[in-house]
């Protein structure tokens, strides 16, 4: 018999311990800190001051607008898609299961490109929507686009592999028992995923108010008007605007830590049911 | 009739599942589908619930086109094989649920609901569980569970996939004298899945022999055992040996001896006997096929022993405990006779 754990010498954890708190403090909590200690160093009234700017205003309006719009279209999608995925079997389910990975891989710049290429003034159907008076890029509508695209795939990863694990007896059962589809899904599957959904759609929000790289090709960066908080930080920093840069930046980060937060009480809380195996293992007498 | 299926086949990709299977059942009657896996069991079942469509081939239930209905309007109630409890509910809100999505016109009153479920829940012996969630349940109390919720809808007809199939020795021949009550009980026809070949011949009213999607045999255990239709059916039916033999019209011819034998259609005159482990006599002298014996081993009431005879192949022989002569012991030489041999072509 082998023994399961080989012996190591004392000093070798606690020196990887040592280690591995030390890059996470040098290349998360440094510039984390960071950011706070800026946006404060000219003290509370400078910081302030920094949400009083129109323009900075503006720029939390655009956010929490795109953000309303995108998070619910993803997750109305990332269901459609997961449920499609696991309680179905077709062809070319791989495909959609890599093309629903397709973002994470792609890099932002070519998520915001893609919109420009198809609704710029010299894309493919820009003209047509010019003539009838519509503008996609440099618009809200754009932006909107963008954020979509680039956090498409959170809601349906959360859900597909649990989903999968859950396996579709409850719906057949349902079904048998005389349950509509809407019921079925209504009754059965929401309750079944909705922690995991939750957690999707907090992580969706938290990417959609954070995007920068994809936002910033379509957003055509016109202050007040079409520049988001990511991009209203940059333009802030580009003008020396240090102390309103990073009190802006300060709020965003924060909305990270609240997102952080929630995802940890809900792993906490509810981590059996976001990464759960099935029931059919019942427990023993 | 109340059930009819007829020539049903169903392919999964290139993977035929079911090759033109065609069966009936009497209102009342308990049927057990017995096979190996991937012999179309639980896919014929999830054909007449509903949950998978033939590709050609009729389902009808008295007399009514099943095929033309939806899983909802056949009023089928089905236990899966790992339950399928809704795991957000609790035991009352499972059982209350076939009643609690019927449409408003037709749906009982709450407290005739909460009353359905007391009466189901005492049929089922779970009196006093209805607050819990089905991962705080055993494995034989969520079963009984789902069976309870089957029959809230006042099922046509009950299935069951692999009832037993994931419960211990013991809990499962509780259960399954226990699930033939409820059925006398209810009256309700009742199909049920199994690989359990004993499972099937002691519970059902007649057991249908599946392979490889089509049907090997339909008949009541008597039947099966005592006329099986094909070696395959002999031998899924318990362990089984082989001896090649001749035919004479009754008795299967072996070298020296013979034995009264059951002799299926187209066997012989060379052909192949099967015979049962306890369907042997153990003597020293006389008449029998000469073997030696290499193991002894203890089986609950049964004492089975492993000879090899002198071409090297096993034969496996069970006596009761004290009917095996004490001085008998491995590396003995004794003649081994047949009770009964079935006859079939040699494959």
């Amino acid at each position: 018999m082998r023994a399961a754990t080989p012996a190591r010498p004392a000093g070798l954890s606690w020196l990887l311990i040592a280690a591995g708190l030390a890059w996470l403090g040098l290349a998360i909590l440094l510039p984390l800190a960071s950011v706070f200690v800026e946006a404060f160093r000219k003290g509370l009234p400078v910081f302030l001051a920094a949400f009083d700017d129109p323009d900075a205003q503006a720029a939390i309006r655009l956010t929490l607008t795109v953000a309303l719009i995108a998070v619910p279209l993803n997750a109305l999608f990332g269901i459609a898609a997961a449920w499609t995925v696991t309680k179905f079997e077709f062809r070319g389910k791989t495909l959609l299961l890599s093309l629903i990975d397709l973002p994470f891989s792609m890099s932002p710049v070519i998520s915001g490109l893609v919109w420009v290429l198809l609704f710029g003034a010299n894309g493919w159907f820009g003209p047509q929507l010019e003539n009838l008076g519509i503008q996609v890029i440099f618009n809200v509508t754009g932006i909107v686009l963008a954020t979509v695209l680039v956090t498409l795939p959170f809601v349906a990863r959360e859900l597909i592999p649990l989903m999968q694990s859950q396996g579709a007896d409850e719906e057949c059962a349902a079904i048998t028992l005389g349950a509509s589809g809407l019921k079925t899904f209504s009754l059965v599957t929401l309750p079944n995923i909705s922690w995991a959904l939750l957690y999707g759609v907090l992580l969706c929000n938290a990417r959609a108010m954070g995007e920068f790289g994809a936002v910033s090709v379509v957003s055509g960066h016109i202050r007040g008007l079409t520049d988001t908080m990511p991009l209203h930080v940059e333009a802030l920093y580009n003008d020396y605007q240090y102390a309103s840069a990073f009190a802006v930046a300060s709020l965003l980060a924060g909305l990270a830590l609240v997102t952080l937060a929630a995802k940890s009480l809900l792993e906490w809380r509810f981590g059996g049911e976001l990464a759960r195996p099935t029931l059919s293992e019942p427990i023993k007498k | 009739m109340s059930l009819v299926v007829s020539k049903i086949t169903k392919r999964f990709g290139r993977y035929p599942a079911l090759k033109g299977v065609s069966l009936n059942a009497e209102p009342g009657e308990f049927l057990a589908l017995l096979g190996p896996s991937g012999s179309g069991k639980t896919t014929l079942l999830r054909v007449i619930a509903g949950l998978e469509t033939p590709d050609s081939g009729e389902v009808s239930f008295e007399q009514e086109d099943y095929l033309a209905l939806t899983p909802r309007e056949r009023r089928i109630g089905m236990v899966f094989q790992h339950y399928a409890l809704f795991r957000h509910m609790t035991v009352a809100r499972n059982i209350a649920f076939g009643l609690r999505v019927l449409p408003r016109k037709i749906r009982p009153a709450r407290a005739q609901i909460e009353d359905t479920v007391k009466r189901l829940l005492s049929l089922v012996q779970l009196d006093g569980l209805e607050g819990r969630y089905p991962a705080q349940l055993s494995g034989g109390q969520q079963q009984r569970v789902a069976l309870a919720r089957a029959l809230a809808i006042k099922p046509r007809m009950l299935l069951l996939d692999e009832p037993f199939g994931a419960l211990d020795a013991k809990v499962r021949k509780d259960l399954r004298h226990w699930l033939r009550r409820v059925h006398d009980e209810t009256g309700v026809t009742t199909i049920f899945v199994t690989h359990d070949q004993e499972e099937a011949m002691d519970l059902a009213d007649r057991v249908v022999v599946l392979r490889e999607g089509r049907i090997e045999q339909i008949g009541t255990p008597e039947t099966l055992d005592a006329r099986p239709a094909s070696a395959f059916v002999f031998d899924f039916l318990g362990d089984s040996n082989q001896l090649p033999c001749q035919v004479d019209r009754d008795r299967a011819l072996f070298e020296g001896f013979s034995a009264p034998a059951v002799v299926a259609p187209g066997a012989g005159p060379a052909a192949t006997a099967w015979f049962r482990p306890h369907e042997t006599r153990l003597s020293s002298s006389g008449e029998g096929l000469p073997v030696t014996v290499a193991d002894i081993l203890i089986k609950g009431a049964m004492v089975r022993l492993e000879c090899r005879s002198r071409d090297g192949r096993l034969y496996e022989a069970d006596y009761p405990k004290g009917t095996v002569p004490s001085d008998l012991i491995i590396g003995a030489n004794v003649l081994l006779s047949l009770q009964r041999a079935f006859v079939f072509p040699n494959i």
